[in-house]
């Protein structure tokens, strides 16, 4: 029985990601193969029905997965064993056009926010639930504009984002929500033009995706799973490009220090029960 | 980024800049390329990792860029150079090309370089180097003459355009002389096809006959399998008879406009069989057995078109009518007379380019002989 691993296929290159990686690992003796899921919510339950052996999951499919497990009574063996270097530390921005007259949250109080899809961390649960811990409660005080696009996918594809971007600058809303990495993104793009708007606020660091492993898994070839990943170099020609096309230099040991604002979202939307259910409305996938 | 490559893991480069939100930029960028950042006030400071001098780690450098430096055009081109840049420093891991022609022995040609020089050089605009405006008009049995003998001409140089086009899509870019001369060579066969199109269609005639015969003949070129076969059926030979005919043409010529088109194509054609030439000589210094290649190739042909007319009649008699200049006996005589010498001359070109490439006399005279009777 070959390691099962499922991964989201958000976009074509997934496929050559994982065909690459497949390869790879099978001149080094793994057994291994994978499964592509449409959305996340599929893949952390196929991890529970013992379908696949590990998950590349995002933030929020981790939040799921460590809810069902919890209530499965099996932490112990559902854990984040890896993840991107640059899965680490990121930031969300809350962002305005320059000439805007919003100075500080306080004046974000009946204006337009736009946030990304209902089920991105990034761009809609984490800064939606910073500014509640600012005193800002989005929904009630303001008008939040979602833009869904391809929910399940848990903004992995980052077009709600752009959209969100695009509404910005067309004057559609006043305020935008996105990892920070994509206000130089966007404004690359165009979608921004540069100079024309001003980032308001700033979110805590926080933690993006990880491997995580199934409740049923065998702990061997997890083990040289992982072996394998932390011994990739960026210099090894044989896999730089799938490193390249994975976003990341480097694999590195998981770690969930960086989930707490994404968990405090999680409860406070009611995203997931307790158990890791769907609790919010509205989410199609 | 510029100064990230040119330091060592662990080093630090300072970022300054007036733009209020640069340390949010600054934060994802460097969180993407793997850079890890400090963030003061007042300024940015990046630690390099050092994965930025690391993807060139392995990486090899495809030649030089000079053909004259030593060892600059390699004996094989590595599918791993792409298309990339004879010199180049190309990075491990890249995608594998499949060009089938990658060995210098196998497509070379020492003297590529200038005559892709002189080829560029004497690129002719077909509007202003032919007055076409040329007052002039011809018997009606002398303008059909011309007309059926530019069709002939069009339909030779279509081949002439197609061989070289097969094979420059083939041959790896490292070899970047030869592909030059080669797409020089395909710019000057459809300025030809144009310009004898024109001409064709100068006193309103449309092309005349194409026979089986020379189709066939043409179609044998596009069946070498091998570079060097097609380059030498085609240029050496084929090519090398041709000029012969648009001389021949050039000078017997009925109109000053068919004068100025033949005496034009010619000049390249002539080019087109030096590089041919420069070819043949530097692979059969390379594999002797080539040589047994080349004649067999001849010899094949000469069985595969023994059953054919050759050289269609109606372009023969063209030739002869245009040779004559008129349409009287003597005339006639004296046009079929010429046209004959100049099936002699061009066997005796063939002999000679034969002969230069290594073939005895015998060897030429008979393999001279068994040229297509299209010529080409």
């Amino acid at each position: 029985m070959p390691l099962l691993l499922g991964a989201v296929a958000y976009a074509p290159k997934v496929v050559t990601i994982w065909e690459g990686f497949k390869a790879f690992f099978g001149r080094r003796g793994l057994d291994f193969d994978f499964v592509l899921y449409s959305n996340y919510e599929r893949q952390v339950e196929a991890q529970f029905a013992g379908d696949i052996h590990v998950a590349w999951n995002s933030p929020l499919a981790w939040q799921r997965a460590e809810r069902m497990a919890r209530a499965r009574g099996v932490t112990d063996r559902v854990r984040a064993i890896a993840m991107r270097d640059t899965d680490c530390d990121l930031t969300s921005i809350v962002v305005v056009r320059a000439d805007s007259p919003i100075r500080s949250l306080p004046d974000l109080r009946g204006k337009r926010i736009g946030v990304g899809a209902i089920d991105s961390p990034q761009a809609t649960l984490i800064p939606l639930q910073w500014l509640r811990e600012q005193g800002i409660d989005a929904e009630r005080e303001a008008t939040v504009v979602r833009h869904d696009v391809l929910g399940g996918k848990h903004g992995d594809h980052i077009g709600g984002e752009r959209d969100a971007a695009a509404a910005l600058a067309t004057g559609e809303i006043d305020a935008a929500c996105i990892i920070d990495g994509n206000h130089l993104l966007f404004t690359q793009e165009g979608v921004l033009a540069p100079g024309s708007t001003r980032v308001l606020g700033r979110t805590p660091p926080y933690d993006h995706c990880n491997f995580t492993t199934s409740p049923h898994a065998a702990a061997a070839p997890i083990e040289r799973f992982l072996e394998l990943l932390l011994a990739m170099r960026y210099d090894d020609p044989e896999v730089r490009t799938l490193l390249d096309l994975e976003g990341l230099k480097q694999w590195r040991v998981g770690r969930t220090s960086g989930y707490a604002l994404l968990d405090r979202a999680v409860k406070a939307t009611n995203f997931f029960t307790p158990e890791g259910a769907i609790g919010v409305n509205g989410y199609r996938y | 980024m510029r100064a990230l490559r040119q330091v060592p893991e662990g080093a630090v480069v300072a970022v300054r800049g007036a733009q209020p939100d640069l340390a949010i930029d600054l934060a994802g960028w460097c969180r993407a390329k793997g850079i890890s950042l400090i963030e003061q006030p007042g300024a940015s400071y990046l630690v390099s990792r050092g994965f930025q001098r690391q993807r060139w780690a392995h990486a090899e450098r495809c030649g030089l860029s000079d053909p004259r430096a030593p060892g600059a055009v390699c004996e094989h081109a590595s599918p791993t150079w792409g298309v990339a840049a004879r010199g180049a420093l190309v990075e491990a891991g890249g995608p594998e090309f499949q060009f089938p022609l990658s060995e210098k022995s196998t497509l070379w040609a020492e003297d590529a370089a200038r005559l892709y020089a002189q080829a560029v050089a004497n690129q002719w605009d077909p509007n202003t180097a032919i007055d076409w405006g040329q007052e002039f008009d011809l018997p009606g049995e002398v303008e059909d003459a011309v007309a059926q003998l530019m069709t002939y001409l069009v339909e030779n140089e279509n081949a002439a355009l197609l061989v070289p086009a097969r094979f420059l899509a083939q041959m790896h870019p490292h070899f970047r002389e030869v592909q030059q001369m080669l797409a020089v060579t395909i710019a000057d066969e459809a300025r030809h096809v144009e310009v004898f199109t024109r001409r064709l269609g100068l006193r309103g005639r449309g092309p005349a006959l194409s026979t089986a015969g020379g189709q066939t003949s043409l179609k044998t070129l596009f069946d070498a399998a091998e570079f060097s076969v097609a380059s030498f059926l085609l240029s050496v030979l084929g090519e090398g008879s041709f000029v012969n005919l648009l001389n021949f043409l050039h000078v017997h010529a009925p109109d000053p406009v068919t004068a100025q088109v033949c005496r034009l194509a010619a000049k390249d054609e002539a080019r087109h069989v030096a590089f041919g030439m420069s070819h043949l000589q530097w692979h059969l210094h390379h594999d002797r057995d080539l040589a047994l290649r080349l004649r067999r190739a001849i010899e094949r042909r000469h069985d595969e078109l023994a059953a054919t007319d050759g050289l269609n009649e109606e372009v023969f008699d063209a030739l002869v009518l245009i040779a004559a200049g008129a349409f009287t006996l003597d005339a006639i005589e004296q046009g079929y007379r010429r046209v004959r010498q100049l099936e002699q001359e061009m066997a005796d070109g063939r002999r000679a380019r034969l002969m230069k490439l290594g073939f005895s006399a015998a060897d030429a005279s008979d393999l001279a002989q068994k040229h297509t009777r299209n010529f080409m």
